[in-house]
């Protein structure tokens, strides 16, 4: 079997095993629930504190309001049984100068975070393409 | 290492002959060694303060092999480097492509302006090996450079609903046309035209996430220009066909598969498309490492042209 056919097969397995779908647990399930919701943001929050590249943006933020408001938001956009009481995304950083690599900052330190945590890489993206369309909120236009 | 004969940088003596193409001056192999180091060395060393890679890791992809951002062969809407809209960024690549018969090298840098527009320079180098030895020719390899340009129009390879899109030229000049033009090409330059789009799927199939790109290209160029531009065949453009599809197994491992269409226009021999099968390691934003097996088909009357392809690259 010629090398590009053997790896053509494992990538069309891949497609063929994904449309094959089996109903998914709760993205809130496959983040540890509540439990592991709190911890997961805790453990960004420790990780944004000592990343110099944003750190100051969060210098003078009320953090355990953020914390609160970060836990119910991934809970409500992960499915759990939460609903989001917060400031929407573009209120909230309406004051803030985010450009996309403050955005992107964040976004390799939930992805450490959650590597942290043992997430799943299935979870990971999961999560991840539900907060993705947030940015235009979120950066300077 | 024993009966295999003394070390050299690591590399066994069999490693050695390998990398050394039949043909290929000692010099010419020292040449290669010292770009090669000097590609990992300003990675890792040389990071300049305004190179600041806010953009996410993989997502300034490879070097191809004229020197423009993407895949293996193919040139992605993705500019090379990790700026953002804020920063500027870069690359500098060395790749091999070796069919036993035939050896092509290339060697080249990219500069992204604001994750706008990317310049790249490429040096390619195709060895003539076996035909050299058929034929009795009096050259011993083709050579062109390739300048290219990438202007981003609109989107984002990860954050936009629609795919990024760009459009890029490449500028390709033989160095010596002589044996090109004796063969049937009509010129010795030529200028290819390339619209890309590309777009990263968060949620793929499988739970991983997937890189699916699609670019369109007008060109005349003969197995990559280094052929020559139009032929006694077929002396006008061609717009051909190139895609690429990638699995991100993790964020710093992907496995992917890409295809080439290219022009028939010689009449002396005939040009088959090309494809790939490759697999990409990005350890940090500052190095990569892309291993394939391209099938590259018929290349000047040799058939069956297939081998290994390493490229080592450096982003800032």
């Amino acid at each position: 079997m010629r090398p590009v056919t053997a790896l053509l097969l494992p990538l069309a397995a891949l497609l063929l095993s994904a449309c094959a779908t089996v109903p998914q647990r709760p993205l809130y399930d496959d983040l540890g629930g509540e439990a592991g919701v709190n911890a997961l943001v805790e453990l960004l929050l420790v990780r944004i504190s000592d990343d110099a590249r944003i750190a100051q943006q969060f210098a003078t933020v009320d953090i355990v309001h953020l914390n609160d408001k970060l836990v119910e938001q991934i809970c409500h956009v992960a499915d759990g049984p939460c609903g989001y009481t917060g400031k929407s995304m573009a209120e909230a950083h309406a004051q803030l100068a985010i450009s996309h690599a403050d955005f992107n900052a964040l976004v390799e330190d939930l992805m450490w975070a959650m590597d942290q945590r043992g997430v799943t890489r299935s979870a990971q993206n999961r999560l991840l393409a539900r907060l993705a369309p947030m940015r235009p909120d979120i950066v300077v236009p | 290492m024993g009966a295999e004969g003394t070390p050299f940088f690591g590399w066994p003596a069999a490693d050695r002959r390998y990398l050394m193409t039949a043909g290929q001056s000692k010099q010419a192999f020292f040449r290669r060694t010292a770009w090669l180091l000097a590609v990992v060395s300003v990675g890792t060393i040389a990071t300049p303060a305004w190179a600041a890679q806010g953009r996410l890791l993989a997502t300034g992809g490879a070097s191809q092999v004229e020197g423009a951002g993407g895949g293996g062969l193919v040139p992605w809407a993705t500019l090379s480097g990790y700026g953002t809209r804020e920063q500027e960024g870069g690359a500098v690549f060395a790749t091999r492509v070796d069919t036993g018969d035939y050896a092509l090298d290339v060697q080249g840098a990219a500069f992204t302006f604001g994750n706008r527009l990317e310049l790249s320079v490429a040096r390619q180098r195709l060895d003539l090996g076996q035909l050299r030895r058929q034929l009795s020719l009096p050259w011993q390899s083709l050579g062109q450079d390739v300048f290219g340009a990438k202007l981003r129009l609109a989107g984002d390879l990860v954050y936009t609903r629609p795919p990024q899109v760009s459009i890029g030229v490449q500028y390709k000049r033989l160095r010596d046309g002589a044996l090109p033009l004796a063969l049937g090409a009509r010129d010795d330059s030529g200028v290819d035209a390339y619209v890309s789009a590309s777009k990263l799927f968060l949620r793929g199939p499988g739970g991983y996430q997937w890189l699916l790109n699609g670019t369109v290209r007008s060109t005349r160029a003969n197995q990559l220009g280094l052929l020559g531009f139009g032929g006694d065949h077929k002396a006008a453009r061609s717009l051909v066909l190139e895609g690429s599809a990638a699995v991100l197994l993790a964020p710093s491992f992907a496995i992917g598969v890409e295809y080439r269409q290219k022009p028939d226009n010689l009449a002396f021999a005939r040009e088959d498309d090309w494809r790939d099968a490759f697999v990409a390691w990005f350890p940090n934003k500052h190095v990569s490492v892309v291993a394939a097996w391209a099938e590259l088909g018929s290349i000047a009357s040799l058939d069956h042209q297939r081998g290994a392809y390493l490229s080592l690259q450096t982003a800032f």
